[in-house]
């Protein structure tokens, strides 16, 4: 009971930091799943003097990835019901031409600028319509979402640090003594702070399972992944491998740097 | 016979400057039983922490072991150390170790295999008269016990000297005595050197003993 309370403390802290690094990472990787599928709907309008190709479009900005031209059969066949055949192909020979821009990626608000004014300045381009306000809104939603949930990690990561850093005295407090009394027996210090080390790298890997084991269930999780589907994303939630690793690296990370600095700050009394 | 202490023109003080022990020389020849004795606060803790290095000198020179404690470095002290056996007033044992492991813990320091360690522990339990309390912990033991305990972490692994600040201080007559015939045993069948610190020197000890009295920080050899 009382080595459980000892590793206790510790553990919580440690699934507490982790915990909030892979909300962190699902929320990234939401956003920019999220990302893909505006930039699958959304689409910029540009009207050409002459006939462009895709690979033309493509020269003026690297993010079009493809130009499809609009026909204006629609168009036409509601203003010439009256117009013989011979004008009509006239007035086809007068119109713009109309191309859709499909885009690589969803583009920040200053790109989709940049974008207009590439495709304005291309010499050919007479007219494009962004849809600027609605991509702007959407856009400025989803850094919000981001911030919002970087603010509540940031928030998180302080309040463990505090936690970590008064679970630090008890241990300088509980460690002080024995090592000590090692000490006055002639330990070298690698000796003396080798139970630490030892402690510190168990709750460590007790806080990474125990943080593998929720996500690796969050991932298997239906409820979870209908919430996705709900909004038309599909996202790994935790990936085994990679994200283990990142989970183990910083729960080591953490608990040797707070091993460490009871030791530096370890002071011998006789 | 050869000098396990050798001080000369020692002197000790803390922090705040206050001379406790000033220009103090003398030496302790191997195999000796001796005791420090002085009013409270006259400095004879003091110069038993600089004899394990707990407090390096302030002036003069201190030998213990060979090894000149002005200036030493940690592993210089380490090795020491390791030679020494000490025992404190207020015991000093790890709480959240059994009885068997604190015994150890020299024996695992100077590098013992752990199956010959803890045979060790086992006849050190017997000779302090412990060995019905085996698996305890600390907190479960009388001060008498505990101290017994402390003084078999101190003989465990056949130090050159025993350090003994006020041994008895806390304990009662029969555990007082236990501890005497413990530290007479160690002085007389292995011929270790033992100096302790105390208030009062018991009259009923078999052991050929020299006495250094502190005070107003000289020290005067009495016997």
């Amino acid at each position: 009971m009382k080595s459980v309370k000892n590793h206790l403390s510790l553990v919580v802290a440690l699934l507490s930091i982790l915990f909030s690094m892979q909300v962190f990472f699902i929320v990234e990787r939401s956003i920019d799943a999220y990302k893909v599928n505006l930039s699958n709907n959304y689409s910029v309008i540009a009207v050409s003097k002459k006939e462009l190709s895709s690979d033309e479009f493509k020269g003026i900005n690297k993010i079009i990835s493809n130009a499809e031209e609009l026909s204006p059969d629609s168009v036409i066949k509601r203003l010439t019901s009256d117009m013989k055949s011979t004008n009509v192909e006239l007035l086809k020979l007068t119109l713009p031409k109309f191309y859709k821009l499909s885009l690589t990626y969803y583009p920040t608000p200053q790109e989709i600028k940049k974008l207009r004014s590439d495709l304005l300045g291309s010499g050919s381009i007479t007219k494009v319509e962004d849809f600027s306000h609605n991509h702007d809104t959407v856009y400025k939603l989803l850094l919000l979402f981001k911030k919002v949930v970087a603010l509540f990690a940031i928030v998180v990561l302080i309040v463990t640090v505090l936690l970590i850093f008064k679970e630090l005295r008890i241990w300088q407090y509980k460690h002080n003594e024995r090592m000590t009394i090692m000490g006055l027996f002639g330990a070298a210090l690698w000796l003396r702070s080798a139970v630490l080390f030892r402690l510190a790298i168990v709750d460590a890997l007790v806080a990474s399972f125990l943080a593998f084991g929720v996500f690796m269930y969050l991932s298997s999780s239906a409820w979870v992944a209908e919430q996705f589907n709900n909004i038309g994303i599909n996202v790994l939630i935790f990936n085994p491998i990679e994200d283990f690793l990142i989970i183990l690296g910083v729960a080591i990370t953490i608990s040797i740097l707070l091993a460490s600095l009871i030791v530096l700050g370890h002071k011998e009394e006789a | 016979m050869d000098n396990v202490i050798i001080a000369k023109d020692l002197s000790l003080s803390y922090s705040n400057n206050e001379t406790i022990i000033n220009k103090a020389t003398f030496s302790i020849s191997s195999g000796s039983f001796v005791f420090i004795t002085g009013a409270s606060g006259s400095g004879k803790s003091t110069l038993l922490k600089s004899l394990f290095g707990a407090l390096n000198p302030k002036q003069g020179s201190l030998v213990v072991g060979g090894v000149e404690l002005n200036g030493v470095s940690r592993s210089k002290l380490n090795f020491l150390r390791r030679h020494l056996g000490i025992v404190f007033q207020d015991y000093k044992l790890v709480k959240e170790w059994s009885i068997e492991k604190n015994i150890m813990l020299p024996l695992l320091i100077n590098g013992y295999v752990k199956s010959v360690a803890l045979n060790q522990v086992e006849k050190l339990l017997k000779h302090v008269r412990l060995n019905h309390q085996t698996g305890k912990y600390p907190f479960e033991l009388s001060g008498g016990e505990q101290q017994r305990v402390a003084m078999a972490r101190a003989l465990a692994h056949n130090p050159i000297l025993i350090l003994a600040d006020e041994p008895t201080g806390n304990l009662d007559e029969y555990s007082s005595q236990l501890i005497w015939n413990l530290l007479e045993g160690a002085n007389n069948q292995l011929k270790t050197t033992v100096i302790v610190v105390t208030h009062h020197i018991p009259k009923s000890l078999n052991v050929d003993y020299k006495h250094f009295h502190i005070e107003y920080g000289s020290i005067h050899e009495v016997r």
